[in-house]
């Protein structure tokens, strides 16, 4: 079994006076995929961004490759290697393709992920390399997303709901360059809103159900009604 | 009456209302700041030339590389004490903020200098100029300030669009929170900018304490001007910031031209006119901010 890269314990996270998450731990196994999964509102977009910094929790911690991260401000988690794809793409609409790639590379990790890697792994967007991001397509969009986090070379990868929105095709092709990244020993943290694509890609998975985790076991270990039943919140295992 | 040197001078005018203008344009597209102190930090510019250029018994110009790094870490000072801070309480608190600000730079200046009108030495300058044609005369501290304006904007255009910096800028423009996430430190993008914002005002108003004469007073003023000119060229867009700064002078020399009284008034119904028409100005796109300030 390998190591663990992250570790959350007891998260408790506000917005203003309402709770989102109530004691969230989970785990993240180094260079393996864990499928994020639960209903709208579950509190998944919430987890992911307090894992990258962008939201203080009240109570809880957050550790990260044998360190507590909790108060560290995202820059430095970006530098140690944690980079998320956020909920929605969130590209810089007036930079253009390359533009949004090199402010992703602003506190990258290493220098494992130059330019040409990036557009190795992303043809489609080599070709768009000196247009405005907001001109893309959706699809093209996304790849970009992805490629801004890359270029910060991260060991840790958040995906918020990349197939948001997207053909099936173009989200296949995303999940194939998942697939090449898993390969290359990237650790990922995938949030799906397709349950079967979820389970089919990740070796683990955590369901949270209304700001709680309601399952956490390996994908191997769990059926898909279990997994159904713990997402509505129908029955506890 | 001649209209062609009216126009001319209204354009060489309208360079100082620009250059005043870019830091406003530039801290609003940015930050989300609207910087009530301008006007105040640019006269503060001006009573700084009138201290060294005294002191040290030289022309202002002389005295620019001591008192352009004065202002930019002024600026970075004030971002990183004051405006931050007051951003994190919403966006009513840095208007608060800078509004007391002016309030406490009008009022200490008063104490400090007295309100007499000074102006500061500008040398061989102040006086020269040169014929274009019959009837058209253009003055050199006219013209440099002008020039100077358009220097300021290229060079702020270029550092925005070909700069690690620059993308950064741009990028927090568009999306604060996602320009953190990605790994940008705001607050070092944000400090230099409130410097480069201080330090054009302080130079804006050196041109202001050359060309004509200042008073505690003369930064609120200098800020409807300021303002009038960002909003009509589009808020954030920095060629629309010279553009609307140049329409702005136009107007106030040619119906100078026609009747005095109506200088002031005309402007300001210009504005008006902009804001009933275009309410985004008139070189505002319907992307963000950041959009035209690359």
């Amino acid at each position: 079994m390998a190591g663990t890269l992250l570790e959350v314990a007891g998260l408790d996270v506000f917005y203003g006076d309402f709770q989102a998450l109530f004691g969230v731990s989970m785990s993240v196994r180094s260079g393996c995929a864990t499928a994020l999964v639960g209903a709208n509102g579950a509190g998944k977009t919430t987890l992911l961004r307090t894992i990258a910094g962008a939201q203080p929790p009240a109570s809880g911690s957050v550790r990260y490759d044998g360190s507590d991260i909790t108060a560290a401000p995202p820059h430095r988690r970006v530098s140690r290697g944690i980079a998320l794809v956020p909920e929605g793409r969130k590209l810089f609409a007036s930079l253009t393709v390359e533009e949004n790639i090199q402010v992703g590379a602003a506190a990258a990790a290493s220098d494992a992920w130059p330019l040409e890697r990036i557009y190795g792994a992303f043809p489609l967007i080599a070709k768009r390399r000196k247009q405005r991001a907001s001109t893309l397509s959706g699809g093209e969009q996304q790849a970009v997303a992805i490629a801004r986090a890359l270029a910060a070379a991260p060991t840790l990868l958040l995906l918020d709901e990349i197939s948001l929105g997207l053909a099936p095709l173009v989200v296949e092709g995303l999940y194939e360059t998942l697939a090449g990244l898993r390969s290359a020993g990237a650790t990922l943290v995938i949030v799906e809103q397709d349950l079967r694509r979820a389970m089919d890609a990740c070796d683990d998975l955590v369901c949270l159900l209304e700001g709680r985790v309601a399952l956490a076991a390996p994908v191997a270990g769990v059926s898909r009604d279990q997994v159904v039943a713990a997402y509505f919140g129908e029955v506890r295992s | 009456m001649n209209w062609v040197n009216a126009v001319i001078q209204g354009m060489l005018l309208g360079g100082q209302y620009a250059l005043i203008a870019c830091g406003l344009s530039l801290t609003f597209g940015v930050m989300r700041i609207v910087n009530l102190a301008h006007g105040d930090l640019a006269v503060c510019g001006a009573y700084l030339g009138l201290v060294l250029s005294s002191g040290l018994g030289v022309p202002v110009w002389v005295t620019l590389p001591l008192l352009l790094p004065a202002a930019f870490v002024v600026g970075m000072g004030l971002q990183v004490l004051l405006f931050g801070r007051a951003l994190r309480h919403g966006v009513l608190a840095p208007v608060l903020v800078t509004f007391g600000l002016s309030i406490m730079i009008e009022n200490l200046l008063q104490v400090a200098a007295t309100s007499d009108p000074r102006g500061l030495n500008g040398g061989a300058l102040t006086l020269a100029s040169f014929h274009v044609s019959s009837g058209i005369t253009v003055s050199w501290l006219f013209l440099t300030g002008f020039l100077t304006a358009c220097a300021v904007l290229s060079g702020l255009q270029l550092l925005l669009t070909h700069t690690s910096w620059g993308r950064k800028v741009r990028a927090t423009a568009d999306d604060l929170d996602t320009a953190r996430l990605v790994g940008i430190r705001v607050r070092p993008v944000f400090a230099t900018v409130a410097g480069i914002a201080i330090a054009t005002a302080a130079l804006a108003g050196v041109f202001i304490g050359t060309i004509g004469t200042f008073d505690p007073l003369t930064g609120t003023d200098t800020l409807i001007f300021a303002f009038e000119a960002v909003v009509i060229g589009g808020i954030g867009s920095l060629w629309g910031t010279l553009a609307g700064g140049v329409g702005l002078g136009i107007t106030q020399v040619v119906v100078g031209e026609v009747n005095q009284a109506y200088a002031v008034l005309a402007v300001n119904l210009l504005f008006l006119a902009v804001l009933t028409v275009r309410p985004g100005g008139l070189f505002a796109s319907h992307q963000p901010a950041g959009e035209v300030l690359g």
